[in-house]
């Protein structure tokens, strides 16, 4: 152990003083587990953002390093502080999950970092826990599920029952369609999330047939959105029992749907800030380079990812590469500034995009390819409920 | 209350049970047997899935990936069985947990190496893919009909297999007294890798059979193998009887619990306790009822006769 | 006594290093590798405190992830709830309401656990306590007030006047001294009269048995000891992490705790201690080269259960005793 520890010792000596001319951004996802799934397009978003950038921030060359989270809360603060302590990050990035999010939070704040997070969203982190240094390209919880809710009352939809895994973002989600939902909610389920999910919904299914609902909204993000679609198909619920979810459908479970032909997914609809099939140039070079490169549709995922290294590039361009000029960074960042692949947004006081959410279907492209398209836009410049409980202005 | 309802969830219930079953099963027998721990059982569970999925897309038949499945698994089986189980057969079982909990990062890692994060939805033929009335207003998927029988005839085939044939007798002798059976000149070692193999295949059968519900993913073995252990235990550790009537008592209650408890719950307290507080209690159910049954039996339902 | 032996030695300059290193590491400017260490110290009390039961008693227990959380729980929860209202009772700031609540909620749980647990024998004792290891961990999964599967954040460190936590020097140190306490509780323990019985139950429990001694109670009382203290290390994660979520307590972390047990060498002081070393710098180690490490660290696991039958002391101390 001693050699070990030597080893590590020299390991640190040898480790070269930060070139002067770059900006150095730690990106924290998940690449192994299951979770790899969503890690993977982040990062595959986060390498083509910098090749469309030319790996260059004004005059800085980018340093990209890249941490994996393990889908464990603890092991992503570890990754955390090693690109904090160890790596001396400006900006640290990404962010699949929630409990990775808030565990690493402090770590990066504390040491007078850039946090942006790409994905989660948490209720705690757009209120009470909200900082000046935090920003989020994505949303808060509950803006999704809430349009969701609109697009039901908008369809004269009566009556709903509603499953979600049973953790925090799942009853986020639930609370969300709650708020705006008016008709009356037949039935509920939470379903076991953790260690042993629960991934076989057959007792749940029937109860919700049972119920005589008009409508299912269900949130199962990553696999488990698979399996949900799959036994919705195999229960034959699609004409008893129409679906309306949020991140159960994406552009990770559509190829392989589709593999496996499991058509009842056609025409279900769910609610987004970002589509792919959004007219603005910057999207549609993201979505045509990406399909390019990649062979597939990005996810709303790999949209958050790009958009967090365009960001962070109008920030450090507005202070000409000086990276020591936080409250430029940050004002500049507050401005959102930049060609978002979901056009434009703002910031709220808590660091929040304020942005439209639009209804998505679940449509075959000209290539016969599984995708989706905006229907209709639902919120125009939406802002997060939690945003007064911060006290940033 | 709703007795159609409680029909389908019933039917939910045995299915879940006799999936179960074929997981605990291989368990069961391979510890029973061999005496061994194998935490990475879970992981041959995946193994299989894995294997039969691929095979699904390159010879466009879910059955006959099946058929081509199960030997390979038997055969990955055999593998560990030589290369690592073998070896640790003469240790404690605390050897046993450490030993396959390391085969479980291996094949977790390798999987993920091999076929990527992605997993498969694995398609169904059409003929399975519906739905069937049983009788009036009780509907279920077809395919849940299918795994209800693969099960039953399973735990039937084990039945003749341990109680009927040559190889069972062996198997019986061997568990209970290897030098005996070593003795009449019979090679234990090739008969071990023989049940571990068969263990292997049935813990592979029960992954490529939930694939079409789920999914098969790099997670998949983690998940089971828990519930695998609870059922093996509650059931008496090697007893094949105490596996299938604990595999589904587990299914029935874990799946009637989800369905039923909040209601129940309602009963006796405000709607918005019972909503919080019934998903909570059913995620525990089955650790309870381990923990209750074991309190009460330290060995379980139905412990196998000394050796 | 005075005349050392190998383990001895080797127990002196681990030790050592363990305390000489990490200063150096903060004042060369790697203050990662000092926090490493941090993790790497409390987890090895909580190996120290699982090869009391594992080691010494041979109780295989699959559930010791359950007293970390619970402990980091009892830090987490005070200063929620002082931070934010409510729950009077336990709200606070203070370390010695937080170890308290760590130590004594660790020992109840692990005495009504235990209880029912060591009714059982062999694979069912495994077993029977890692499911109570996942209802601790669904238990904690449950609860929104906490975060559920969230987790909560532990906003402000358990305050220990004159000492300040959020120095991370000062936390490493409270950690280490935590530690060596830790090993000295242990082996006083094993070598007092109890630790007798409780060795020779494992060796033969009949045997004890007819001598007359009542060995229930005497694993018991092992067990609720090693329950508290490793409700303890979790109180110092919680410290460090300031995170708390039911992720902690779920059974790959218990078999990580028994790896770094066996992997060390169970049945020594300095076992558990190298194992936690061998375990943290390997994942830090091969991490560093791959996402896929937990291939080789997978393979390693199994060679270490294969040829290294003493652990690292073994290897180190060489064949025989």
């Amino acid at each position: 152990m001693k050699r070990l520890l030597s080893a590590a010792i020299a390991a640190t000596m040898f480790t070269l003083p930060a070139m002067a001319a770059e900006v150095k951004i730690g990106f924290v996802t998940t690449l192994t587990t299951g979770g790899a799934v969503i890690g993977n397009d982040q990062k595959n978003a986060v390498d083509l953002a910098l090749k469309h950038i030319g790996g260059k921030m004004g005059d800085l060359d980018v340093n990209l390093i890249y941490g994996d989270d393990g889908f464990k809360p603890e092991t992503g603060k570890q990754v955390t502080d090693k690109l904090v302590k160890q790596d001396d990050v400006t900006f640290v990035a990404g962010y699949i999950w929630s409990h990775v999010l808030l565990a690493s939070r402090k770590s990066v704040l504390d040491a007078g970092k850039f946090m942006i997070s790409a994905n989660a969203g948490p209720s705690p982190i757009a209120g009470k826990l909200c900082h000046e240094n935090f920003f989020s390209t994505s949303w808060q919880n509950d803006q999704t599920p809430m349009a969701m809710g609109e697009v039901l009352n908008q369809k004269g939809v009566k009556s709903l029952y509603i499953m979600a895994p049973n953790y925090a973002a799942g009853k986020n989600m639930v609370t969300g369609v709650e708020r705006t939902f008016k008709g009356k909610v037949l039935g509920k389920d939470l379903t076991k999330w953790g260690a042993d999910a629960q991934l076989d919904f057959s007792a749940e299914l029937a109860k919700a047939k049972a119920s005589g609902a008009e409508g299912l909204f269900v949130f199962y993000p990553g696999k488990a959105g698979g399996a949900f679609i799959k036994q919705y198909h195999q229960a034959g619920l699609k004409d008893i029992l129409p679906l309306y979810s949020v991140f159960t459908v994406d552009a990770l479970s559509l190829p392989k749907l589709q593999a496996a032909n499991f058509e009842s997914v056609i025409g279900s609809q769910t609610t987004q800030q970002w589509d792919p099939s959004l007219d603005n140039p910057q999207n549609k070079k993201f979505v045509a380079d990406f399909k390019a490169a990649y062979g597939t549709y990005p996810s709303f995922y790999a949209a958050q990812a790009y958009d967090s290294i365009m960001l962070i590039k109008s920030a450090v361009e507005a202070v000409k590469g000086d990276l020591t000029d936080m409250d430029g960074m940050r004002a500049a960042m507050k401005a959102a500034n930049y060609p978002s692949v979901r056009g434009k947004y703002s910031y709220g006081n808590n660091h929040m995009p304020v942005q439209n959410f639009y209804l998505r279907e679940v449509v075959k492209d000209s290539d016969g390819t599984w995708t989706t398209k905006v229907v209709k836009t639902v919120f125009e410049n939406h802002q997060d409920t939690y945003a007064s409980e911060c006290s940033l202005k | 209350m709703d007795y159609t309802l409680l029909i389908v969830q019933t039917l939910n219930g045995v299915q879940l049970g006799l999936l179960l079953f074929l997981v605990a099963s291989g368990l069961t027998l391979v510890f029973g047997i061999l005496d061994f721990v194998n935490l990475a059982h879970g992981s041959i569970y995946m193994v299989g899935a894995f294997i039969c999925a691929s095979l699904t897309f390159v010879v466009g038949n879910f059955l006959l990936a099946i058929l081509i499945a199960l030997p390979l698994t038997a055969a990955v089986g055999y593998g560990i069985e030589r290369l690592l189980a073998r070896h640790l057969y003469a240790r404690d079982h605390l050897d046993h947990v450490l030993g396959t909990f390391g085969l479980i990062l291996v094949i977790d890692t390798s999987v993920h190496l091999i076929w990527g994060p992605e997993g498969f939805a694995v398609p169904l033929p059409a003929w399975l893919d519906g739905q069937v009335e049983i009788f009036t207003g009780v509907v279920i998927p077809t395919y849940r009909l299918l795994i209800i029988g693969v099960g039953l005839a399973v735990a039937g085939g084990l039945y003749w297999l341990v109680n009927f044939t040559r190889l069972g007798m062996l198997i019986r002798a061997g568990a209970s007294n290897r030098v005996m059976v070593s003795a009449l000149g019979i090679d234990i070692q090739w008969l071990f890798a023989l049940v571990f193999a068969l263990g292997a295949m049935l813990a592979g059968l029960a992954g490529m059979l939930i694939s079409p519900i789920t999914e098969a993913s790099i997670s998949m073995g983690g998940e089971i193998i828990i519930t695998a252990f609870v059922v093996i235990i509650i059931g008496g550790i090697g007893s094949m009887k105490g596996a299938f009537f604990a595999a589904l008592i587990i299914g029935l209650i874990d799946t009637l619990g989800r369905s039923f408890l909040d209601d129940i719950f309602k009963l006796f307290m405000s709607s918005d306790a019972a909503e919080t507080s019934a998903p909570a209690i059913s995620s525990m159910l089955i650790y309870i009822l381990m923990a209750v049954i074991l309190a009460v039996r330290p060995q379980g339902l139905f412990p196998p006769k000394v050796r | 006594m005075l005349q050392l032996t190998r383990t001895d030695w080797l127990t002196l300059v681990v030790m050592l290093a363990l305390l000489i290193l990490p200063p150096v590491f903060l004042w060369t400017g790697n203050e990662f590798y000092l926090l490493l260490a941090t993790r790497l110290v409390i987890l090895a009390i909580a190996a120290v405190s699982l090869n009391l039961v594992l080691g010494y008693g041979g109780l295989v227990s699959f559930g010791h992830a359950a007293y970390i959380g619970i402990g980091a729980y009892a830090v987490g929860i005070p200063v929620y709830h002082e931070t934010y209202g409510g729950f009077e009772a336990v709200a606070g700031y203070g370390a010695g309401i937080h170890i308290l609540l760590a130590v004594v909620i660790s020992a109840i749980f692990a005495l009504f656990t235990g209880a029912i647990s060591l009714r059982t024998k062999g694979v069912y004792f495994i077993m029977i306590t890692m499911a109570f290891g996942m209802m601790a961990y669904y238990f904690f999964l449950s609860i929104d007030e906490y975060g559920g599967d969230d987790g909560l954040v532990i906003d402000i460190r358990s305050e220990i006047p004159p000492l300040n936590l959020d120095n991370p020097l000062q936390l490493f140190m409270i950690a280490y001294v935590s530690l060596v306490i830790a090993m000295i509780v242990v082996k006083t323990i094993v070598n007092s009269r109890f630790g007798m019985v409780l060795q020779g139950a494992k060796g033969n429990n009949e045997r004890m048995v007819t001598m007359g001694y009542n060995t229930y109670f005497y694993k018991l009382t092992a067990y609720v000891i090693s329950g508290a203290m490793c409700g303890y290390a979790g109180a110092l994660l919680g410290n460090f992490t300031t995170f708390v979520s039911p992720d902690m307590m779920g059974w790959s972390r218990s078999g990580e705790l028994m790896f770094m047990v066996i992997l060390g060498g169970a049945t020594t002081a300095i076992g558990p201690v190298m194992g936690a070393a061998g375990f943290i710098l390997l994942e830090e180690f091969l991490s560093s080269y791959t996402i896929f490490w937990h291939l080789p660290f997978g393979l390693i696991l199994i060679a270490v259960v294969l040829f290294a039958r003493g652990g690292l002391v073994g290897l180190i101390k060489g064949k025989g005793k």
